[in-house]
């Protein structure tokens, strides 16, 4: 059975993304007969010869005309090895607020360039918000590789050109890999091309199927955040009381120690209930429901962390944003704070520096936050939050700030002083 | 290329974790979330595929305790008779409540106009919203996948409505690894897709792997229809064969539950799971340049479009 990849795509339109995104589905046999049937009409309307299949992807023109283009698509596609959630994210518009979400669930990002331009300011600004995003693994798509004089050349100073900036940025070698593709005639993405002798490398699908899925980098111990108190009071089950909730970091075993935060709370797993029957085991990412071994107070927006490295609860804290609203953010302002189960109010200090992403330097003390903007800020929190440091762990050091009026999405958060770890390379 | 048709029973050791395993987590996630966060949640459940699996995870993500939501089916009117008493054994075997929001009768008391087509799913809009508004429900679940069609591709896990149902694509919200955000005013409403990832196939495996009872129209069966717009129809209160259009008895199955004024059988001879299942893995891998065979899966597909306009 396969098991599943959840990735992202970061470039632009014009370095053919679509027609990647296109590709793939394309030829993963993941797009319905008919779906091809409108896209090869649609091609001969045009003129073409073969499918275009950026069609396959593109808005339709309403959508256009709505201006939702500037905004994550999920595509589908799978092979018999693995299932593929894939967030495509615009490459131009509001870039930052796109692969921001985009990248805050993928376990690996395909980053394209133009074999004709190289990397470009865009792709590093790209590269330093997946840095701060802590994605683990990248693939650098060199796309067109076919419309240049000297590919071997080209391709090699690319490659070069890209390790060294990902290396900066804190990447591991072995993590990014780069392969030169042609989208269009399909070179590389799900078959190996003839006409790259000088690439001994896998092709692209056969990387996504092959890289390890569970690539969390950093370690902690349990982190299950309760989202929900379950008490069937029905005569079968009149006693029962499980704490339901999706394990956020590390893995439990019945038997285990824990720790109830913030209370401090000590006690130890009995069971680990499913509707299926017990588990022996749960890791990270699977849903199940604890039972615990003694009478304690529990409840929604609490969280049950393993003894050994349990995290201080912490009631004021450095974080670095991402302001995602037309709004910009001043100090002082009065917002909600949503981080694993718990919403509590917040109170944003100092702004502390703007990061720009383009060269890695730092503003001292801005007077706002803009759309699409990164920075440090400092945060009171009026009920403390059982957080581990983003750098440490993704699912633990990630929140919202949430407008209290109207309950929109404000910024993406991230616990800890993230962008001075990019900038000394020591993040992802 | 081949597609892995063995479904795989959960392992209860834990260490498995595969494809429908980490889909089956994100879905009872999601529930769970709506259950801490709002009073008054809703479940869409028509009785068709899709909304069944959406109901198979919401009683596992609160098992052993009773489902704390209940449920809506806006009803066309124009529903085959086997769907709804699946429905109802649905309801009467989990011991569930449903609400009923009749499009039928929004007709006769004059409230709703019957259109000239004879067509009821646009119509199912008004009922939706007032039954939402007279029931408070603040959180609607629907069934709805994202990888339906194009247009689904954008949709979120969390979709804010206002008090009209509508859906502002500006005003979506960015949706953050996996903390989804649930504030809204008063009078707006947040509809909510827990299977947003998985896809048809995804859906399939699932009902395999977990026994998932389905309504009977879903496998093949003997059935009366005659064919119109290249489906095969079931006569019914919505009309029957015309001049030219004969009626006979076909082995049948159902892709999709609709009204039975739009929605057709596909002939098939999948009479169970692993059959069905073999039958959708070979549609997605139809090869341009389509057989005879390779049509009659692409007007299912199409047909797929025509799906009730809940969302």
């Amino acid at each position: 059975m396969s098991d599943l990849l959840r990735l992202a795509t970061a470039g632009s339109v014009d370095d053919g993304k679509s027609t990647l995104v296109g590709r793939l589905l394309y030829d993963t046999k993941s797009v319905l007969a008919d779906q091809i049937d409108a896209v090869t009409r649609a091609s001969v309307d045009r003129g073409l010869d073969t499918p275009d299949l950026s069609l396959l992807v593109d808005g339709l023109r309403a959508e256009r005309e709505q201006g939702i283009t500037i905004d994550v698509a999920y595509r589908y596609f799978a092979t018999p090895k693995r299932t593929f959630v894939l967030a495509d994210t615009p490459g131009h518009v509001q870039y930052t607020r796109n692969t921001v979400s985009g990248a805050s669930t993928a376990q690996l990002v395909i980053l394209l360039v133009d074999a004709r331009k190289g990397v470009i300011a865009q792709t590093r600004r790209h590269a330093a918000v997946l840095a701060l995003l802590g994605v683990p693994k990248l693939v650098l798509a060199v796309n067109k590789i076919d419309l240049v004089e000297n590919p071997e050349e080209v391709f090699t100073s690319i490659s070069a050109e890209f390790n060294e900036l990902t290396s900066s940025l804190g990447w591991a070698s072995e993590d990014v890999v780069e392969i030169p593709v042609s989208a269009l005639h399909g070179d590389n993405v799900a078959i190996r091309s003839d006409k790259t002798p000088y690439y001994t490398g896998p092709t692209l699908i056969e990387h996504l199927e092959s890289i390890p899925v569970d690539a969390e980098p950093h370690r902690v111990g349990l982190r299950f955040p309760v989202q929900y108190v379950i008490r069937p009071r029905t005569a079968e089950f009149l006693d029962y009381r499980g704490y339901a909730g999706q394990v956020a970091a590390g893995s439990v075993v019945p038997g285990d120690d824990v720790v109830i935060l913030p209370s401090g709370t000590r006690t130890s797993v009995v069971r680990i209930d499913t509707a299926d029957g017990e588990l022996d085991v749960a890791h990270a990412g699977r849903s199940v429901t604890l039972i615990l071994a003694d009478d304690v107070d529990v409840s929604r927006g609490d969280t049950i962390a393993s003894p050994s490295d349990a995290p201080e609860p912490i009631g004021e804290f450095d974080a670095t944003v991402c302001w995602l609203a037309e709004k910009p953010l001043r100090p002082g302002a009065r917002l909600l704070l949503k981080h694993g189960t718990r919403t509590t109010q917040a109170i944003v200090g100092s702004l502390v520096e703007r990061f720009n992403e383009q060269d890695l330097t730092t503003d001292q003390s801005p007077d706002t936050l803009e759309l699409n903007e990164i920075g440090k800020i400092s945060i009171r929190v009026a009920e403390p939050i059982v957080a581990d440091d983003y750098a440490v762990n993704r699912h633990t050091g990630s929140f919202l700030l949430i407008d209290p009026a109207g309950g929109n999405t404000l910024a993406a958060g991230l616990v800890g002083d993230v962008i001075s770890a990019v900038e000394l390379g020591e993040r992802v | 290329m081949t597609v892995d048709l063995t479904p795989s029973r959960p392992q209860l050791d834990g260490t498995q974790f595969d494809t429908l395993d980490a889909l089956e987590s994100e879905a009872i996630h999601i529930f769970r979330e709506v259950a801490g966060e709002f009073e008054r949640p809703v479940i869409l459940f028509s009785g068709g595929k899709d909304s069944t699996v959406l109901l198979h995870l919401a009683i596992k993500a609160f098992w052993p305790a009773p489902l704390p939501f209940t449920l809506l089916h806006v009803d066309t009117g124009h529903n085959l008779q086997e769907v709804l008493d699946f429905r109802d054994h649905v309801v009467a075997k989990y011991n569930l409540r449903l609400h009923v929001a009749s499009v039928e009768e929004y007709i006769a008391d004059g409230r709703l106009t019957e259109r000239p087509d004879g067509i009821r799913n646009p119509l199912q809009t008004v009922p939706l919203l007032d039954a939402i508004s007279e029931n408070r429900f603040d959180a609607v679940f629907g069934g709805a996948r994202r990888d339906e069609e194009r247009a689904r591709a954008k949709e979120r896990i969390f979709s804010l409505r206002n008090a009209f149902g509508q859906w502002d694509p500006k005003k979506q919200r960015p949706e953050l690894w996996n903390l989804y955000n649930g504030r809204h005013s008063p009078g707006e409403q947040v509809r909510v897709f827990p299977l947003s990832n998985f896809t048809e196939l995804d859906i399939w495996r699932y009902i395999a792997r977990d026994n998932v009872e389905l309504a009977s129209i879903y496998y093949s069966h003997q059935r009366p229809v005659y064919q119109r717009d290249g489906m095969w129809m079931t006569p019914g209160v919505w009309g029957g064969p015309t001049e030219g259009e004969e009626l006979q008895t076909l082995s049948v199955r159902y892709r999709t539950v609709g009204d039975g004024s739009t929605t057709g059988a596909v002939l098939s001879d999948a009479a169970d799971n692993e059959a069905i299942l073999a039958e959708v893995a070979a549609s997605r891998l139809t090869e341009r340049g389509a057989t005879r065979g390779d049509d009659r899966v692409s007007e299912a597909a199409m047909e797929d479009r025509k799906r009730e306009g809940y969302f």
